[in-house]
């Protein structure tokens, strides 16, 4: 369903548009002021005039769109005005930098959630409850199926599978931007202090988040490994795209596991063809969705990415929440697709 | 059951054989023989006995957990097995985290005392049973319960890991579990006890031997005359057995038939006591120049007691092959030719008296080159394809290479045009593989043809199946109709007539051997030429 003629936000080729702000939430194509609520590539494109984002993500944006892009860092929670608009950023809890973004203007306020979630995450900083008139929600993992355990007892099960294999390497697939730094932050609270290795795409995404001063165990790209050193108990933690790839040749004989809220289900891991499947998401589940939606007090509900008209039916029906989705370009990741690039 | 969870939590964890064969050996070193019974019976998939059907434990969830059935749906679909989205949607947390009840329980008692409960009284139960077992035993539980428990291990490495464990040899076990297996500590102990001269297996047939795909390079070193040529005829593999205890006859399956072969069986009482031959099953009537095609034999497997007339409308025969007991002893280590000879000899003892017995004909073959020239001869006499088997040959267990090769017949192909599609279960869960294809009509309209699920790589269908979501034209339940445009070439080993099919015909082994994008629909084949395809046969 389209978006009423007349509110505040409306649905234009180019993705969600503010006509009192003249700007555009995440768009598709290039805009000339975008507002950015994470760095994620189907979130965050380039070519934009201007982009305004959470200053925590200013190194991966440029790292991602380029150096060179105009990008105006903003605080969480602090209120700005753009053009008749205000417009404030609120933490989603997703990864490093992202955010909710609340728009008010002529009397009516909405809240576009990006992507979040409500589990605890040592990488970013927590998802922070906001109330708005109308709420835009992703729904990736809107299906009750979807339940996370918290995520130290997931990693407590990753250092357990790597540790019952001394005498090879395991390689632990992960999304680059986030999960793979969730994951280090929670091995470092379990009190993992020794080396990890990273491939290349990981790596390149370390520095903004030990800038950030996220605590993280000592980790060493793979392209500084020294050739012929004993790989026996070595973790490696490397891109779904990397998986089967002839780079890791030298990780033949590792065992593998791939930490990803799809792992709830055997087929999608079977699929993949991963050994191990560890259940951890940096979207909300279920039960997250519910509690957020209902606790933004939203009147009108749209639901965007995935499971969109399950969640909305589930809203109005069930809820008593008036809920439609909101059908546009909003690509989820899906079951068998790896990070969206 | 933490031992057995423990277990197909590490089949299902990894993709690596020897990993699956240490865990399969370090369990059974380790558990009780009663657990270990079950456990074997389960791996081996022969207790796959559903005692409570899908559709009653997404009932009992349902009512537990308050959701709407068209939720339920929707995560069916994501997950795509009824038992899993039951253990995923309970979602409870249960009273414990250990579960010491042992599987041999479980098996025996437990689940059987579930199922045998009605109505809410069942429900209540299982809703209990629900909650006092560890979560990820959820899953284990109810693919138990529905009879869908199975995990990636074959069955020659379930044999080779217990006959490690207990120092016995593979050979040996797997004949002793050839014809069925009842678990328990007793008959474990049995299947585990020392070898002794002179064993005894009344009933039971020999493991078979099985023919690899022919592999030319391995055979051009050797001469023609070193192989023994049969055709590769299309019925079912079968043991016929005749010992002390009585007749029998086994399907590859390791099913015992006798039952919807009552012919074979008379056959097998007038051969001498103690033989075992191995053969084809198939439906040939006597004066016959050829056999009738697979489907005609369909009509006699899984009939008991089959009726007069359709014993005298689909005849079946036995074309024996081999002989691999004779007068009572175990011949499989002596060479072919020799047990050919006595195979020969015993066919013409009996005088023409059985003509449901037939003996296997041999091809010659002078030189290599002709070899394929003369498999395709093979649709001539209804076969798929060529056998050729080492002449000092013995008889394997299983399939190992080098002494048996199968040469088959190049198969049929027709360019189709994609019509349908649905989402596949399991893995193939929420991605459209399910495919139906047509072919023109004389009025230039598509007719469905044959529907194919394999054949394309991984990459290919998930490129089909966003294709398949961007060109929908209409939805039919699960099912899809897409837009008439894709093209595959689709093979397929026969062609047949068919009353059941929408277009006539029916085919057999269809699959995808191309993705045909250089082809446009309006240039796929027809059922004219699907039918001239079918006038070439005999």
């Amino acid at each position: 369903m389209p978006l009423a003629p007349g509110g505040l936000l409306q649905l234009s080729p180019e993705g969600l548009y503010c006509p009192a702000a003249k700007a555009w939430i995440d768009p598709w194509r290039p805009v000339p002021r975008a507002l950015i609520t994470h760095a994620h590539a189907d979130h965050a494109r380039p070519g934009c005039g201007e982009y305004w984002a959470v200053g925590s993500s200013e190194g991966i944006l440029r790292e991602r769109l380029g150096a060179e892009i105009n990008l105006l860092p903003v605080d969480y929670g602090q209120l700005h005005r753009i053009g008749e608009a205000r417009v404030s950023f609120h933490s989603a809890g997703h990864v490093l930098g992202s955010a909710q973004i609340r728009l008010e203007a002529g009397g009516e306020s909405w809240l576009v959630s990006g992507d979040y979630k409500r589990c605890a995450d040592p990488s970013c900083a927590p998802f922070e409850p906001v109330q708005a008139d109308v709420l835009i929600s992703e729904a990736t993992f809107g299906l009750p199926i979807y339940r996370w355990q918290s995520g130290a007892d997931v990693a407590a099960e990753i250092l357990a599978w790597w540790r019952s294999a001394p005498d090879r390497p395991s390689v632990l697939f992960c999304y680059a931007f986030g999960k793979a730094q969730r994951v280090l932050a929670e091995l470092h609270r379990l009190g993992v202090s020794e080396e990890v290795l990273l491939h290349g795409a990981v790596e390149r995404l370390m520095g903004p988040y030990r800038e950030a001063g996220v605590a993280m165990p000592p980790t060493l790209p793979l392209a500084q490994l020294e050739r012929g050193s004993d790989l026996a108990g070595r973790l490696l933690i490397a891109p779904p795209a990397a998986h089967r790839s002839r780079g890791l040749g030298r990780f033949a004989k590792a065992q593998n596991g791939f930490v990803s809220g799809w792992m709830a289900v055997r087929g999608a891991r079977r699929r993949r063809g991963y050994g191990r499947g560890f259940v951890m998401s940096d979207h909300a589940d279920w039960a997250g969705l519910l509690q957020s939606i209902r606790g933004s007090k939203a009147q009108q509900v749209y639901v965007t990415h995935g499971q969109s008209n399950v969640l909305a039916r589930y809203l109005r029906e069930v809820e008593g929440i008036s809920a439609e989705p909101l059908e546009g370009r909003f690509e989820a990741e899906r079951f068998d697709e790896e990070e969206p690039s | 059951m933490e031992a057995f969870a423990g277990l197909f939590q590490q089949l299902d964890g990894t993709a690596s054989t020897s990993a699956k064969l240490a865990a399969l050996e370090h369990y059974f070193r380790s558990a009780p023989p009663g657990d270990a019974a079950w456990a074997l019976a389960l791996l081996l998939g022969r207790r796959r006995k559903r005692l409570i059907s899908g559709r009653r434990l997404r009932e009992i969830c349902l009512a537990a957990t308050d959701l709407p059935e068209w939720l339920f749906e929707a995560c069916h679909s994501q997950v795509g097995d009824s038992a899993e989205t039951v253990s995923l949607l309970w979602g409870q947390h249960p009273a414990s985290t250990i579960d010491g009840t042992a599987l041999s329980t479980w098996m025996e008692e437990r689940l059987p005392k579930l199922a045998a409960l009605q109505g809410e009284e069942q429900a209540t139960a299982i809703v209990e049973c629900w909650a006092s077992i560890p979560e990820p035993h959820l899953l284990l539980l109810n693919k138990l319960l529905s009879g869908g428990f199975r995990v990636g291990v074959s069955t020659g490495l379930v044999t080779r890991a217990l006959a490690n464990s207990a120092e016995l040899d593979e050979s040996l076990l797997a004949h002793r579990l050839m014809g069925g297996f009842t678990p328990s500590s007793e008959s474990f102990a049995a299947l585990l006890a020392p070898a002794e001269q002179g064993e005894d297996h009344a009933a039971r047939p020999y493991p078979f031997f099985l023919a690899s795909p022919m592999e030319r390079g391995q055979l051009l070193d050797s001469q023609p005359g070193n192989w023994l040529l049969e055709w590769k005829w299309d019925g079912i593999r079968g043991q016929l057995i005749h010992r002390s205890g009585g007749c029998s006859l086994w399907s590859r399956g390791e099913e015992l038939i006798n039952d919807a072969f009552p012919e074979l069986i008379s056959l097998a009482e007038a051969l001498p006591q103690g033989t075992v031959l191995d053969g084809e099953v198939i439906v040939w009537p006597a004066d016959a120049p050829h056999p009738e095609p697979f489907a005609s034999l369909q009509r006699r497997l899984g009939r008991k007691a089959p009726s007069r007339a359709l014993q005298r409308d689909c005849p079946a025969a036995f074309v024996a092959y081999d002989l691999l007991e004779h007068a009572g002893s175990d011949l499989r280590q002596h060479p072919l030719h020799e047990r050919r000879r006595l195979l020969e000899a015993l066919h013409q003892g009996l005088q023409g008296t059985q003509p449901v017995l037939r003996l296997s004909s041999t091809q010659a073959l002078r030189r290599w080159d002709e070899l394929d020239e003369l498999r395709d001869q093979a649709r001539l006499h209804r076969a798929e394809g060529l056998m050729l088997k080492g002449i000092d040959s013995p008889y394997l267990v299983g399939r190992k290479r080098g002494h048996w090769w199968k040469h088959k017949l190049e198969p049929l192909r027709l360019d189709v045009v994609l019509l349908y599609a649905q989402a596949g279960s399991g893995k193939r869960a929420n991605l459209y593989t399910d495919y139906s294809f047509g072919l023109w009509n004389d009025d230039g309209a598509l007719v469905t043809f044959a529907k194919a699920y394999s054949g394309l790589d991984n990459s290919e269908i998930k490129e089909l199946d966003r294709w398949i979501r961007a060109h929908t034209t209409e939805r039919f339940g699960p099912v899809r109709a897409v837009e008439p445009l894709q093209v595959f070439e689709l093979a397929f080993e026969g062609i047949q007539h068919s009353k059941r099919h929408k277009c006539g015909l029916a085919v057999r082994f269809p699959r995808i051997s191309r993705w045909r994008t250089d082809k446009p629909a309006c240039e796929a084949d027809s059922l004219a030429s699907a039918r001239a395809l079918l006038e070439q046969l005999p």
